[in-house]
């Protein structure tokens, strides 16, 4: 701050505090109606004082889901969506590491050629390609199937970019040490890489989670069978009947678990989020 | 720039990049071209009979007016989402840099929405502003508005428009955030002191200082747009009523997975392919300039 401006201060703090509120709001809405009873969310206006049905409503959904969309129960689909998210982050981070390191240890031929191959891949998002990779999967078999829903996401130009990048600024005297004690690059790449690519991992990992949890066409696409669907996916599939088919306070309940695990990782895991949020657009 | 130190082995690097290549190949480069090739036949949905037609597929969809009009509704929809979404979040940010107390605390509580699903966030809107039960129409009643996405366009567009704004605000943020605390204190002090009042040091130093963020963040919210609110448009309004809200990915689903028009479809994915390449080409252009500064 330069100068004393009693009133700018004040703009901006209710500036903040009314964009917080505006922020909050449809989430806290949605909050309050996983309280209450369907009874209670359908009269007009709604209380926006919590109810007292939300151990009910919670329970409801994560065992059974919506009975009247007759869809799986909430819990399993957490489970998928979890193993979803997991399977990608650390699929691509594995994938863009050992990649990365070829590209920046080891002089091969074909090495341009590589790295191209996998800077293209940026201009081709999952969006423009769905009809013709869908068509492989089902000649894989993979419909319904964990891997049907990860491995088209898991190849990733940017976290690849991300570890070159980091790479390089690895000081060349370590890989020389290294090579002079006599290591191999597996072992140089296991005490001496990873280690000093934490803070990368844990930032590129938030970022990866969120982007595995968040899915939703392919998913849609790749998912037939209740039992192999995502939270998003469920939650979708339970409004599909309008609003009189639609049971609310369990939809509701099933939003806020679905917010929920990306929400955390990014409010406990802060620091690396902005991080990695910052450095993977770079 | 290349490593000076470099191993030595005839096999090693070759297994390394071995399965992000193999992804690479299987999953986009063989449906990339599937898609190129598709684009230029003509087959029944069964597959019983392909004809190859050249680029009628393209002339098709340009003298669709149908497909003219996705591409009218995702250019108004990039422009509104981009436009306010940026003004609101660039105004949260110079207000989140000039304050001491509890910056961290608001910060906290404006990025989480990042986190939100596009779908679960067009749950959460469509349920406020749903036309029987939700609390905004209601609101909006009071004051003689009869609020009601499902019959009004111009609604549906303002319901998907704010779900998206609101999702894309914590990105914009911290974007903002970061762009402002690298302007030099020392230019805005010596504003001061030469007596620019806050406006004049935000319009004359602080705006033209973040444009290289601006603009960056203008790509990546057009691109936003026009690939991942998918989730918001099919959770909220399904591209209704009418075409009102159907965004060119949004008709490119419809087309190829519900109207089975396989070439047709395979022409759209190839504009939408052009267009994002141009978008991520633009993109990087604006980082090679952003390195020599």
């Amino acid at each position: 701050m330069v100068e004393r401006r009693p009133v700018l201060n004040f703009l901006a703090y209710a500036v903040l505090s009314f964009g917080v509120l505006l922020v909050a709001l449809p989430v806290y809405v949605t909050f309050v109606a996983s309280t209450q009873t369907f009874e209670q969310i359908v009269a007009v206006p709604m209380s926006l004082v919590p109810g007292t049905e939300l151990v009910a409503n919670y329970m409801a959904a994560l065992t059974s889901g919506s009975e009247q969309a007759s869809s799986a129960p909430v819990g399993r689909m957490m489970v998928v969506s979890l193993v979803m998210a997991l399977t990608i982050a650390f699929g691509k981070i594995v994938i863009s590491l050992l990649s990365a390191f070829a590209i920046v240890y080891f002089r091969f031929p074909g090495r341009m050629f590589v790295f191209w191959m996998i800077f293209i891949t940026l201009m081709l998002p999952v969006e423009v390609r769905i009809l013709p990779t869908y068509e492989v999967m089902a000649d894989l078999g993979l419909i319904n199937t964990y891997a049907g829903l990860t491995i088209p996401l898991i190849a990733s130009a940017t976290a690849t970019f991300l570890f070159r990048q980091f790479f390089m600024t690895i000081p060349d005297e370590l890989a020389e040490a290294a090579r002079m004690d006599g290591a191999s690059p597996m072992r140089f790449f296991l005490d001496v890489v990873i280690p000093l690519s934490r803070t990368n991992l844990a930032a590129l990992f938030v970022i990866l989670f969120i982007y595995g949890w968040n899915q939703y066409l392919w998913p849609l696409l790749i998912t037939t069978d209740q039992s192999m669907y995502t939270v998003v996916i469920g939650i979708r599939s339970m409004i599909a009947g309008g609003d009189a088919a639609t049971l609310w306070n369990i939809v509701m309940a099933t939003a806020m678990l679905a917010m929920l695990p990306p929400a955390l990782v990014v409010i406990l895991m802060q620091r690396w989020f902005v991080k990695g949020l910052v450095e993977t657009e770079k | 720039m290349e490593k000076r130190v470099v191993f030595r082995s005839r096999w090693l690097p070759y297994v390394l990049v071995a399965p992000q290549v193999a992804i690479t190949v299987v999953f986009f480069f063989w449906p990339a071209g599937q898609t190129l090739y598709q684009s230029l036949l003509l087959q029944d949905p069964f597959g019983m009979s392909v004809q190859f037609v050249g680029l009628e597929n393209f002339g098709l969809l340009f003298r669709d007016g149908s497909y003219l009009a996705s591409f009218k509704v995702t250019l108004v929809f990039s422009v509104l989402v981009a436009g306010i979404g940026l003004s609101l979040s660039l105004l949260l940010a110079v207000m989140a840099d000039h304050i001491v107390r509890g910056a961290l605390v608001f910060r906290t509580l404006l990025i989480w929405p990042y986190a939100v699903a596009p779908a679960v966030a067009g749950v959460l809107w469509v349920f406020l502003f749903s036309p029987s039960i939700g609390i905004l129409p209601f609101w909006l009643g009071k004051i003689g508005i009869t609020w009601n996405h499902l019959l009004d366009g111009g609604q549906a567009m303002t319901l998907v428009v704010i779900a998206s704004v609101w999702k894309q605000v914590s990105y914009n943020f911290l974007f903002f955030v970061a762009g402002l605390q690298s302007i030099p204190k020392s230019l805005i002090e010596a504003a001061a002191i030469d007596g620019a009042g806050p406006m004049r040091r935000f319009w004359s130093i602080v705006f033209p200082l973040l444009s290289p963020t601006t603009f960056f963040l203008l790509v990546v919210n057009i691109v936003f747009v026009f690939l991942d609110t998918f989730g918001i448009i099919d959770a909220a309004t399904q591209g209704g009523p009418g075409q009102a809200t159907t965004v060119l990915v949004y008709k490119l689903y419809q087309d190829g997975f519900k109207g089975l028009d396989l070439g047709g479809s395979a022409a759209q994915s190839v504009i939408l392919m052009a267009i994002v390449i141009a978008f991520t080409v633009v993109q990087f252009r604006y980082i090679e300039r952003k390195v020599q500064y």
